[in-house]
C-alpha cells in the first residue's frame, strides 16, 4: 500500500514540475491557435467588427482572389533567393572555421554569435547607412567624384534580401559548420591518399557529407525569411511588401480580424511544415550542441 | 597540399574575411556615425561629436522605452528561468509517457512564426474582452524565450551526473534540499546563460512586440522602429550604439565572470 502511494507521488512529479511551463504553451500558443482558427470562420463587418458563425468566405476568398497568390508566390520566390544567397556566401566561412588550424578560431565563433546579441533591428537599419542616400556607398562615389546623383539602392527588393541575408547568416553558417565539424577527418586523408586532388577529395567526400548541415541552414533561412514582416517595412520600398506585411496590415491597419486570422493560418500551416522538418532533420539540440561547444 | 588546394584555400580565407566584413561593416558605421557632428544622419564625416548621447538622456520617450524593456526583460528572464529549470528537472531526471509530446510542444514557440504567434495572442486577448496591457506584453515574452530556456537547461543537466544526487538523498538529504545544495550549483552556467537568453530576446524582441504593447507604450526596439518612420536621425545611432553596448556588453562579462568562477572554484 505504502509502495504504491510513493510511486503514484513518484508518476506525479514529473507533471508537477512541467505543469507551469505546460499551462503557459497552451494558454499562450495552442488556444490562440484555436481561436484563430475559428476566427477564420467569422463575418467581416468593419473595421474591428465582426460576427461570429460558420462562413467560409474567408477561404473562398484567400482560395480564389489572384492578390493573395501574388503575395504568396513574391514570398516564396524572395525567401528562396535569400536562402540560396545564403548558403553560397556562409559556406566558406563555416568551411574554413571547421578546417583551418588557425588558433584564433574561437574568435570566429565568438563573432557569429555576437549578432544574435544585437538587435535585429539596428541591424536591420544598418543597411541605411551603407546603401542609403548618404550610405557609405553613395557618399564614397560621390566623394571620388564618379557619380553626381546618390544611386537609388535602398527601398527595392535587392536592400531587403541584402538585410535578410544579413540576418540570417549567422544561422547558415553555424548549421554548415556543425555538420562540417562532425566529419570524420580520416575519410578526407584517405581520398588524399588514394589519389584523389584537394577538389576531388571535396567534391566527393566533404560536401555530400555536409548536406545535412547545408540543406538545414537552407530550409531555416527560408523559413525565417518568410515570416517576416520587419525587414520589408524598415527596408523596402511600396511594393516590396510580403505576406508577413499583409498580414501586419490585415490585423492592424484594417482591423480585419477574421481575414487575418485566414492568412495567419496559412503561414503557420506553409511554414510550420519546414520548420518540422527542420527541427526533424537537424535537431534544435545539435545546433545548441554547436553553440555551446 | 598541391597547387589547386592552396589556390581553393586562399579564395576560402578570402570569402570568410568579406563575409565578416559583410556581417560587421553596417553594425560598425551605426557606431561611428553616432559620433558624427553632422545633424543628419548619416555620411559623411563631419566631426566628432557626443551631442546626440546627450539629446538621448533628456528624450523622455526613449528613457520611458528603456525602463520598460528593462523591466519586461528582467521579468521574463525569471519568469522563464524558474519555469525552465522546472520542465527541464521533469524532462531529464523522470521517464513518463508522453515525454516526446511535451518536447515538441515545448519548442513549439520556436517552429511557428513569430507574426503568428504575435496575431494569435493578441486575438486571444481581445476575444476574452482585454485591451492589450503590460501583463500580455509580458505574456509574450515569457513564450518566446522559454523554449530556449529549457533547451539549455535541459543540454547541462543531462551532463550532470546522477549519482550525485543520489548520493546526497541516500545521506538523508530531502529533495528539496539535494535540488538546492548539489543540483542548483552544477547546473548554475547553465542557468546563468537561460537568464541572459531569456533577457535578451525579451529585449530585443520587435515582430511579436508589435502587435502585444498597449497604446502609447513603447519598448525599446519598437521605439527605434518608430523613430525610423520619421528619418535616419543621429539619435537613432546613439540610441543603436547604446543598445549594442548593452547587449554585447553584458553576455560578454557575463561569461567571462562565470568562467572566472569557475576557475576559482577548481
Amino acid at each position: 500500500m505504502a509502495a504504491s502511494l510513493l510511486t503514484a507521488a513518484e508518476q506525479r512529479r514529473p507533471w508537477l514540475l512541467l505543469s507551469p511551463t505546460l499551462l503557459a504553451l497552451v494558454a499562450l500558443m495552442i488556444v490562440p491557435i484555436i481561436v484563430m482558427f475559428s476566427y477564420t470562420f467569422y463575418t467581416f463587418q468593419t473595421a474591428g467588427v465582426e460576427t461570429p458563425g460558420f462562413n467560409t468566405g474567408n477561404w473562398a476568398e484567400f482560395f480564389s482572389d489572384s492578390y493573395y497568390h501574388r503575395f504568396l508566390w513574391k514570398t516564396f520566390r524572395i525567401s528562396a533567393i535569400t536562402a540560396i544567397l545564403c548558403a553560397l556566401m556562409g559556406y566558406p566561412p563555416a568551411y574554413f572555421i571547421a578546417m583551418s588550424g588557425f588558433r584564433h578560431k574561437w574568435l570566429l565563433l565568438l563573432l557569429l554569435i555576437v549578432p544574435f546579441w544585437i538587435s535585429f533591428t539596428i541591424r536591420t537599419f544598418s543597411w541605411i547607412h551603407i546603401l542609403g542616400e548618404q550610405g557609405a556607398i553613395n557618399a564614397t562615389l560621390i566623394g571620388l567624384g564618379i557619380i553626381n546623383e546618390p544611386l537609388p539602392l535602398l527601398y527595392n527588393e535587392g536592400s531587403v534580401i541584402m538585410g535578410m541575408i544579413h540576418f540570417l547568416l549567422p544561422y547558415v553558417i553555424l548549421n554548415i559548420y556543425v555538420s562540417l565539424e562532425g566529419i570524420d577527418r580520416n575519410l578526407i586523408s584517405a581520398a588524399r591518399t588514394l589519389g584523389c586532388t584537394g577538389w576531388q577529395a571535396f567534391r566527393e567526400v566533404t560536401l555530400p557529407l555536409s548536406l545535412p548541415g547545408l540543406g538545414a541552414g537552407l530550409l531555416l533561412s527560408f523559413v525565417l525569411a518568410a515570416g517576416t514582416y520587419v525587414t520589408p517595412q524598415i527596408l523596402g520600398g511600396q511594393g516590396d511588401a510580403l505576406f508577413g506585411n499583409l498580414i501586419f496590415s490585415t490585423i492592424m491597419r484594417e482591423l480585419n480580424w477574421p481575414m487575418g486570422s485566414t492568412l495567419s493560418i496559412v503561414l503557420l500551416v506553409l511554414l510550420g511544415i519546414l520548420a518540422v522538418i527542420y527541427s526533424r532533420y537537424m535537431g534544435l539540440s545539435t545546433i545548441f550542441k554547436g553553440l555551446s561547444r | 597540399m598541391r597547387g589547386d588546394g592552396v589556390w581553393g584555400w586562399r579564395a576560402v580565407q578570402l570569402v570568410t574575411v568579406l563575409v565578416y566584413v559583410f556581417m560587421f561593416a553596417p553594425i560598425l558605421a551605426v557606431i561611428i556615425l553616432s559620433f558624427n557632428a553632422s545633424r543628419f544622419g548619416g555620411f559623411p564625416l563631419t566631426g566628432f561629436s557626443l551631442q546626440w548621447y546627450g539629446r538621448l538622456m533628456e528624450n523622455d520617450a526613449v528613457v520611458r522605452a528603456f525602463t520598460t524593456s528593462l523591466w519586461i526583460g528582467t521579468l521574463t528572464a525569471i519568469i522563464c528561468t524558474v519555469l525552465g529549470i522546472m520542465a527541464a528537472l521533469a524532462l531529464v531526471r523522470y521517464e513518463f509517457p508522453g515525454k516526446v509530446w511535451v518536447n515538441s510542444l515545448i519548442v513549439g514557440p520556436v517552429l511557428v512564426p513569430e507574426t503568428v504567434l504575435g496575431v494569435g495572442l493578441l486575438l486571444t486577448n481581445r476575444w476574452i474582452g482585454s485591451k492589450p496591457n503590460f501583463l500580455l506584453l509580458l505574456c509574450g515574452h515569457v513564450l518566446l524565450s522559454l523554449p530556449y530556456v529549457v533547451l539549455i537547461v535541459q543540454a547541462r543537466l543531462i551532463g550532470v551526473k546522477r549519482v550525485y544526487e543520489e548520493a546526497a538523498m541516500s545521506l538523508g538529504a530531502s529533495r528539496l534540499q539535494t535540488f538546492r545544495e548539489i543540483t542548483l550549483p552544477l547546473i548554475m552556467p547553465a542557468v546563468f546563460a537561460g537568464l541572459l537568453l531569456a533577457f535578451t530576446i525579451s529585449f530585443d524582441n520587435v515582430t511579436a512586440s508589435v502587435f502585444w504593447r498597449p497604446a502609447g507604450v513603447e519598448t525599446m526596439p519598437t521605439q527605434i522602429l518608430s523613430m525610423l518612420k520619421v528619418s535616419i536621425s543621429p539619435e537613432v545611432n546613439a540610441l543603436g550604439t547604446l543598445m549594442i553596448l548593452v547587449t554585447v556588453g553584458v553576455p560578454l562579462i557575463g561569461g567571462i565572470t562565470s568562467r572566472l568562477m569557475m576557475q576559482r572554484r577548481r
